[in-house]
């Protein structure tokens, strides 16, 4: 069952065409990639989902709605939470405002209580630091609080814009296990990322963007074993 | 030292009143990265509806008068509050992708449109708050007499900042005011309604305003349709001695400045204080730019 749906979805930023007519679809429960180099359209892509961009053509559709017909910030309402490129947590506040805030539109204190203890248990560090500023915290800190902040408006589609970027290996290792153990949990994710092969490994299926285009399309299997993705995206 | 610790109570009184103008100064910054200089005139709207309600409408003396100066206090807040939802629906939100200039050129002509819209109603002449609603009776404090008006004005100041400031950081709203303050697009991601934040920045900031003009015109008596801008100007000193942007660098910069100016004049000469003011702001800047609580960003003005 298709979760999400893209189809001819266009956007520019004055003038300059970022996404030439995507295609894209996630489905229920699935781990998608979106693979590229800088400047493919990636993050573009995934804030028109939010509705943070509006698209000059194409459509968005989640849950058998169009997303392109609803405010920006009734997205996370539906169920469609991001954590976006560069974090972007709110650093002169707490590790807990900041959790909270990603809750803003759920009004069920016992809810809101319980998913944030499943948020400490998939990331002890934040627990321990809830009352620090989110601006003191390391990088990789912040990115598990920025994907805990999105988690916290109990998503059905989880949108990861370059969760590894920036973190030291082991670290990336470690989110990459949690990114898991999110999907296990039921929540569909769309991962745009830089380091393709984590990333394959992750999904069950993948995209890779070209200047706006899809480029390619298939199965993470096959993306990892093809020799174009493999030299360009894999390093040989 | 009498002389010292009267012109301190002076000092802290209209330091308050600069404050909480300023606050709406640094709100609406916060927010929108505007100065809106239309803020200076819903605080003198502020004090011209206190003396309609004050005096034509005889509303302190209809009530018992602790409780008609505490109804005027908050209508003449709800009222000014209402102009300032108005102005950022009409002036600022069909701006809000045009170029910052633009708001600003704005912001100045809404400031001349209420001085303007003001002159007409009223009039150009000065107007006098009756002498009945300031308490003549003296505190004695320490040994030192300090005025009742003054400690009055004192509180109420001090009051609705602890409000304001327990607002801003114990509510969701208040959450969500920082963080629109923050990162828009990232409060938008949280399902921030933006523009209702914004909004809310502009009951709060002209709610403020309004009922630091009515503490002007009980405390000192004397209106006029134009002190809006010498207030206005004031009390945005203020807000950027404090560190624009920054809620308790408002507070802050609003009650340093009173103070200076107080001791300025008690020590220097009357005609002195607005320029030892404007020294002090200046000294300030080059020490620490951003204002003594402003935060280092690049990105300012």
């Amino acid at each position: 069952m298709a979760l999400l749906t893209i189809s001819g979805l266009r956007v520019s930023y004055g003038g300059v065409e970022a996404l030439r007519g995507i295609d894209l679809r996630v489905d229920e429960g699935e781990i998608v990639s979106i693979l590229g180099a800088n400047g493919a359209g990636k993050s573009t892509a995934l804030m028109a989902i939010s509705g943070l961009t509006r698209p000059s053509a194409g459509e968005i559709i989640f849950d058998g709605k169009s997303l392109l017909k609803i405010r920006s910030h009734d997205v996370v309402s539906l169920g469609v939470a991001q954590s976006p490129e560069g974090r972007r947590v709110f650093g002169t506040m707490s590790v807990l405002e900041n959790l909270c805030l990603g809750a803003f539109r759920i009004q069920d204190r016992n809810h809101i209580e319980t998913t944030l203890e499943w948020i400490f248990d998939l990331f002890p560090r934040l627990r321990e630091r809830k009352k620090q500023l989110a601006g003191t915290l390391s990088g990789g800190e912040q990115q598990m609080l920025a994907i805990g902040r999105a988690l916290m408006a109990r998503p059905r589609l989880l949108l990861l814009d370059e969760p590894s970027l920036g973190l030291a290996p082991l670290l990336v290792k470690s989110i990459f296990t949690t990114i898991r153990a999110i999907n296990e949990q039921g929540v569909a994710i769309l991962l745009v990322e830089q380091n393709a092969r984590a990333a394959l490994k992750l999904a069950s299926r993948g995209y890779v963007l070209e200047v706006g285009k899809v480029a390619l399309e298939d199965t993470a299997a096959n993306l990892l074993a093809n020799p174009s993705v493999r030299e360009a995206y894999l390093g040989g | 030292m009498e002389q010292f610790f009267q012109q301190l109570f002076n000092g802290l009184a209209v330091g308050g009143i600069y404050a909480l103008v300023a606050l709406g100064y640094t709100m609406v910054y916060g927010v929108l990265k505007l100065i809106n200089f239309a803020h200076g005139d819903l605080f003198t709207i502020g004090s011209y509806l206190g003396l309609t309600m004050l005096v034509s409408w005889n509303l302190s003396g209809l009530l018992p008068p602790f409780l008609g100066m505490l109804v005027v206090f908050v209508m003449v807040s709800l009222f000014v509050a209402l102009i300032g939802w108005a102005l950022e629906r009409a002036a600022y939100r069909p701006l809000r992708n045009a170029s910052r200039l633009s708001a600003v050129v704005s912001a100045l002509g809404a400031s001349i449109f209420f001085e303007n819209a003001i002159m007409l109603v009223y009039g150009a002449r000065v107007y006098v708050y009756p002498d009945f609603l300031r308490p003549d009776f003296v505190l004695n404090i320490f040994g030192v007499a300090i005025p009742a008006m003054r400690i009055i004005v004192i509180t109420v100041t001090v009051a609705l900042m602890f409000g304001l400031w327990g607002f801003i950081q114990r509510t969701k709203m208040g959450a969500a005011i920082r963080a629109v303050a923050l990162d828009q697009g990232a409060a938008r991601l949280m399902g921030i309604n933006v523009d209702r934040v914004i909004s809310l920045v502009f009951l709060i900031g002209p709610a403020l305003g309004g009922a630091a003009g009515l503490l002007i015109g009980v405390y000192y008596g004397q209106i006029d349709f134009t002190m809006g801008w010498n207030y206005g100007l004031k009390a945005f000193t203020a807000a950027i001695l404090g560190g624009i942007g920054n809620i308790p660098g408002a507070m802050l910069g609003g009650f340093l400045l009173g103070v200076t100016e107080a001791f300025a004049a008690a020590y220097i000469a009357v005609a002195w204080k607005d320029a030892v003011a404007f020294l002090a702001l200046i000294l300030i800047l080059i020490i620490r730019p951003t204002g003594i609580l402003g935060e280092r960003t690049a990105d300012k003005l």
